[in-house]
């Protein structure tokens, strides 16, 4: 959900207090971090570079995300490495526990999907927050590698591979005079609830262009709040695939850690319609 | 280094002869002709009453960027690059370039801006992105104390952050 870390405005990045601290980035300019690793927004793609760093230094960030929907929960949590503001990478570790519903789904009580996401993006052009006297945005390309734990469960239902990459472009413009942060994403992929029930299905087998935008209002240097839209591809015939919106709220407590909390709509997942709920990240950075 | 910079400020003396040479205000260091403008500035005024209210008008400016250059010169992070500043001079110039940003010439009611044009000034200096956002804190420090809201401060700051590209020199 928000993907900036709260607070924009420059300021506070990583500066930390004393003498001696890393980072140097003003804040909210690495993002928060995504579902799927990497500085985003909660579900949608930002083209920040994560951490704290400004082009003369490595920055990073972790993060602990937890989202309650009435029939699952999904957990995720990982590390985001952002080098010289260029380049960021990132690996995320996400559980999507079926829970009760594991067992009406034939799956077995508490039943976990896993997936891994390893995660590269490189910054094109553009600077979101300097960059105040053109439209120009922060432009970035990237790719997340996901490897998914249950190629038989996966196959099962209809996937065709356990195994996926996505292609993304995004485009990222802090509007300093309107106090709003947008931005928009192009995804190429083949994976069904981003991959956590496989890649390509028995209804469509090909990479789709998905998007994914976000807007926020920066209320003041601690507080974003905004709304997130992601739109997924509908590849399994066992269960249709619904697109994903939040609005959500990013504070900054301090220049290195902050929450975002998000209301969350995921749609129908694996026949269990409306799953509407709390998302919660935790994020520390440096 | 030294020996082009003392030939830059001779051809510069030199170079002055051409316009008048201004009169050293009170307090202040001279320092080498160059032409006035308020091209200098490096941004366009807003021309936005609201906002101008909101910073208190000239006086208002005035206390941001005193406290702004007070803020800049005691933080250890960055109190180094400022120690051979003309501190009163860069009081003014920095508080006339404000309120030029802010309400426009002196002919509309705000300000002229009569110091040196932001790469000049910055040159040799090697500030980097970091230096540069820690004065943008401070600055942010300074404008919280003076009780602007947060919407107008980001409309100065919009102003003020595309100057990074002739201020930072090391990327
Ligand atoms: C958008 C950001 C900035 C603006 C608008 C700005 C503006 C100014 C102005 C108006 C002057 C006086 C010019 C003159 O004397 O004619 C000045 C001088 C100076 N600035 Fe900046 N500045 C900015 C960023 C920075 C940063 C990031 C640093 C270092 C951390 C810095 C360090 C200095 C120093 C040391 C001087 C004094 C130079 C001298 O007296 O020789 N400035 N600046």
């Amino acid at each position: 959900m928000a993907a900036v870390a709260a607070t924009l405005a420059f300021g506070s990045g990583a500066v930390q207090a004393a003498e001696a601290e890393p980072g140097g980035k003003l804040l909210l300019t690495g993002g928060v971090s995504a579902l799927e690793g990497g500085g985003g927004g909660g579900v949608a793609t930002w083209a920040l570079i994560g951490g704290n760093e400004t082009s003369r230094g490595v920055g990073g960030s972790v993060h602990a995300t937890y989202v309650n929907v009435p029939d699952y929960e999904l957990r995720s949590a990982g590390v985001t490495l952002g080098l010289f503001d260029r380049v960021e990478l990132s690996l995320a570790r996400q559980d999507f526990d079926t829970g009760a519903t594991g067992a009406k789904l034939g799956l077995g009580q508490g039943f976990t999907f896993k997936q891994t996401v390893a995660g590269v993006k490189v910054r094109l052009i553009g600077d979101a927050v300097y960059d105040q006297d053109t439209w120009l945005p922060q432009v970035a390309v990237g790719a997340q590698f996901k490897q998914n734990d249950q190629p038989a469960i996966v196959r099962a239902v209809g996937a065709q591979d356990d195994t996926g990459i996505d292609y993304y472009a995004a485009a990222t413009k802090v509007l300093l005079d309107r106090s709003l942060v947008v931005s928009g994403a192009v995804r190429l992929t083949k994976a069904n609830q981003t991959g956590l029930l496989g890649f390509g299905g028995d209804k469509h087998d090909r990479y789709g262009a998905q998007f994914e935008g976000s807007a926020g209002w920066l209320v003041s240097k601690r507080l974003l709040v905004g709304a997130e839209y992601r739109t997924k591809p509908d590849n399994l015939g066992f269960a249709k695939e619904d697109d994903w919106a939040d609005v959500f709220v990013a504070y900054a407590f301090s220049k290195t850690l902050s929450v975002t909390a998000a209301y969350a709509d995921l749609g129908d997942i694996a026949t269990f319609r409306n799953q509407r709920g709390l998302y919660v990240s935790l994020q520390a950075g440096f | 280094m030294r020996l082009i910079l003392a030939a830059t400020a001779l051809s510069l003396t030199f170079a002055g002869v051409a316009f008048a040479q201004q009169p050293v205000p009170p307090g202040e260091q001279p320092v080498e002709p160059y032409v006035q403008s308020n091209a200098n500035a490096g941004a366009t005024p807003m021309r936005d009453k609201a906002v101008l209210e909101a910073f208190h008008g000239k006086e208002g400016i005035a206390r941001i960027t005193s406290d702004l250059v007070d803020r800049n010169i005691a933080d250890p992070r960055i109190k180094d690059i400022f120690a051979t500043a003309d501190v009163v001079r860069l009081k003014r110039t920095l508080s006339e370039q404000f309120c030029y940003i802010l309400a426009g010439p002196a002919s509309d009611g705000g300000c002229d801006y009569t110091g040196k044009d932001m790469s000049a000034t910055h040159q040799y200096q090697g500030i980097t992105p970091r230096d540069f956002n820690i004065l943008v804190e401070n600055l942010q420090k300074a404008m919280d104390k003076e009780g602007v809201p947060f919407a107008a401060q980001n409309k100065l700051l919009a102003k003020l952050a595309p100057m990074s590209r002739q201020v930072i020199e090391r990327r």
